[in-house]
């Protein structure tokens, strides 16, 4: 089968509008999250990474818009002009759209919204970004928990394989509401304080916001220079739970015992993980366990949880693509808010951000509905 | 575009009715959904106390999905390598219009983690995987309408790769009273309906 690569990519988020310079900031160990106290959007302050709204606005207005959009549509479009832009591609019958989003415009429902309900439609959402950019096909929506951003990748190399598509598109993202803050709360799954992923002293989930947008093809003419090889790629479900992970961790297991298989490779073939960690006590236990059974323990790992809080439906598309840039840059960046191992099975968590030769990386996620994905990719250019 | 795998069972859940291969195994008038498919799962005989738990999105699309699986004799106790590939247009906006009806006013502030799982469409993926043990691929994707050609590339993907030996695919839309479900079943068993694009459009519209 052709080979098919991730290239171009673009974060917007609380650390940059770029991803070199959101690489740059991981890199320095700067967190976008902060204390916010918005009682119209939940009774307790809340710690959480924003996107400054004055920024979003002055580079979406760059792009011409000639309507209004949402918040999430103008980050998504921000995320994604960029991609396109530097990609020079253009947009004709070839070309995907792949949107991945947990919520996409969930506010719209709120009543003191100023859009019509209509728009909270996924399908809206997928129009808008569309017609903007003028894409000839209809858009994909992925919408699977916490494992759209990866399983989104997984897409658009399947689509690309049936030759459906040349090159796809993908852009993901959800915005930090009022609707995603409660129900988080409800579970009392929020921590208090800045996330610790992996640590004894963790205390739960900080939920952050972030658009992240990458160009998946199947032509290694005009890669950048962090592209890299999809080798593998599986997405299994637990079979357990709708709203905990399995004990046994069996459907992350089996995920990456398939990705394995496929890419022909084994544990220690693997230079780094890119793991899911949300710093909730039942995740990163399972995760531990499913690592564990696969002799992956010894890999170093990291959550980028600590950087941007979780980020549901762009977090497996940004953390993936800081991934790459860890590749391209030789760094194992360190798994921010992590002191001391708070899982029943040794796992090497990164705790301080150093140099490394590195080729290969696996990234896994998992998310509510007992979803799993984890997809293994090749540094392309031996730097 | 020929493939070697066919549509082996398929079935539809609207207008009161629920049909398995075209024929109507229940139909009963009701006023609601909810007694609508109440109603059903007890004809089906389908005895799943988590049932009453789910959502209408999750309801609708485990109770199509029991009507053609339950007829698969599956062992259980072996991996049945059963991909789930589901689609709708409106997620799970039924559910989550409930969840901000709980938080919209201050006052009456109820958030409850029981309602607020079901705002992701893939929860029902969760609910058949766990009734039916299945350790496999699920995606839910969103369209604005039924979509053949993407549900059959990305089915078809699957099944080329060896990710899945079948894979139960369709469209699951719930919105207040209106429903429909249409699932199938696509495998190398011996089928005379060929798994090819025009043959789901044609399945969709009996």
């Amino acid at each position: 089968m052709n080979k098919t690569y991730v290239s171009y990519n673009n974060i917007v988020s609380s650390l940059g509008f770029n991803s070199d310079v959101v690489v740059e900031n991981i890199h320095n160990e700067v967190s976008g999250l902060e204390l916010i106290d918005n009682k119209n959007v939940l009774p307790e302050p809340f710690y959480s990474a924003l996107i400054n709204s004055e920024k979003l606005e002055e580079a979406f207005q760059k792009l011409h818009p000639k309507q209004e959009y949402t918040r999430l549509e103008k980050m998504m479009i921000t995320s994604l002009s960029k991609v396109i832009s530097t990609s020079n591609i253009e947009l004709n019958d070839r070309v995907g759209l792949i949107i991945s989003t947990t919520k996409g415009n969930i506010d719209a429902l709120d009543e003191n919204n100023l859009f019509q309900k209509e728009r909270a439609y996924l399908s809206e959402l997928g129009k808008q970004i569309k017609d903007f950019f003028n894409f000839k096909n209809e858009p994909i929506l992925v919408s699977n928990a916490c494992v759209s951003g990866v399983l989104a990748i997984a897409i658009a190399k399947r689509y690309i394989q049936q030759n459906m598509y040349d090159h796809v598109f993908i852009v993901g993202g959800d915005i930090v509401t009022e609707f995603i803050l409660s129900g988080f709360n409800s579970f009392q799954a929020l921590s208090s304080k800045p996330c610790k992923p992996y640590d004894k002293n963790r205390t739960g989930i900080n939920i952050g916001e972030v658009a992240a947008s990458t160009l998946v093809t199947n032509s290694d003419i005009n890669l950048t220079k962090e592209a890299v090889e999809i080798i593998g790629e599986s997405s299994c479900n637990d079979a357990n739970h709708i709203s905990g992970p399995s004990r046994t961790g069996e459907g992350l297991y089996r995920s990456m015992n398939s990705a394995l298989t496929q890419a022909n490779l084994t544990a220690q073939d693997i230079d780094y993980i890119s793991a899911h960690g949300t710093a909730t006590m039942f995740n990163d236990e399972m995760e531990a366990i499913a690592f564990n059974r696969l002799q992956l323990q010894d890999v170093p790992l990291n959550s980028l949880k600590g950087y941007f809080g979780h980020t549901l439906g762009a977090s497996g598309l940004l953390e993936t693509i800081v991934g790459m840039h860890s590749l391209y840059n030789n760094t194992l960046y360190a798994s921010k808010g992590f002191e001391t191992l708070g899982v029943s099975k040794p796992i090497h968590v990164i705790k301080k951000t150093t140099s490394k030769e590195l080729k290969t990386f696996l990234k896994t996620a998992s998310g509510f509905g007992g979803c799993n994905t984890a997809i293994l990719f090749k540094k392309i250019n031996p730097n | 575009m020929k493939t070697n795998y066919n549509i082996t069972s398929y079935c539809h859940i609207k207008n009161n009715h629920i049909s398995l291969n075209g024929s109507v195994i229940f139909s009963e008038v009701h006023t609601s959904f909810s007694e609508f498919i109440k109603a059903a799962y007890k004809d089906q005989n389908t005895k799943y106390s988590k049932f009453f738990k789910m959502d209408n999105l999750s309801k609708l699309a485990f109770l199509a999905a029991d009507v053609l699986l339950k007829n698969q004799n599956l062992d259980l106790e072996k991996d049945n390598n059963i991909a789930l590939v589901f689609s709708n247009k409106a997620s799970s906006l039924d559910t989550d219009v409930i969840h901000q009806k709980a938080i919209q006013h201050k006052d009456n502030y109820f958030p409850s983690p029981a309602v607020f799982v079901y705002t992701l469409p893939n929860i029902c993926l969760g609910e058949i995987s766990i009734k039916y043990k299945l350790y496999t691929e699920n995606s839910f994707f969103i369209f604005e309408r039924f979509n053949a050609e993407h549900l059959f590339t990305y089915t078809n993907s699957l099944l080329a790769t060896h990710k899945a030996e079948s894979v139960l695919c369709g469209w699951v839309e719930l919105e207040e009273e209106n429903y429909e479900a249409f699932l199938y079943l696509v495998s190398k068993k011996e089928g005379d309906k060929e798994f090819n694009k025009q043959n789901i459009i044609t399945l969709y519209n009996t």
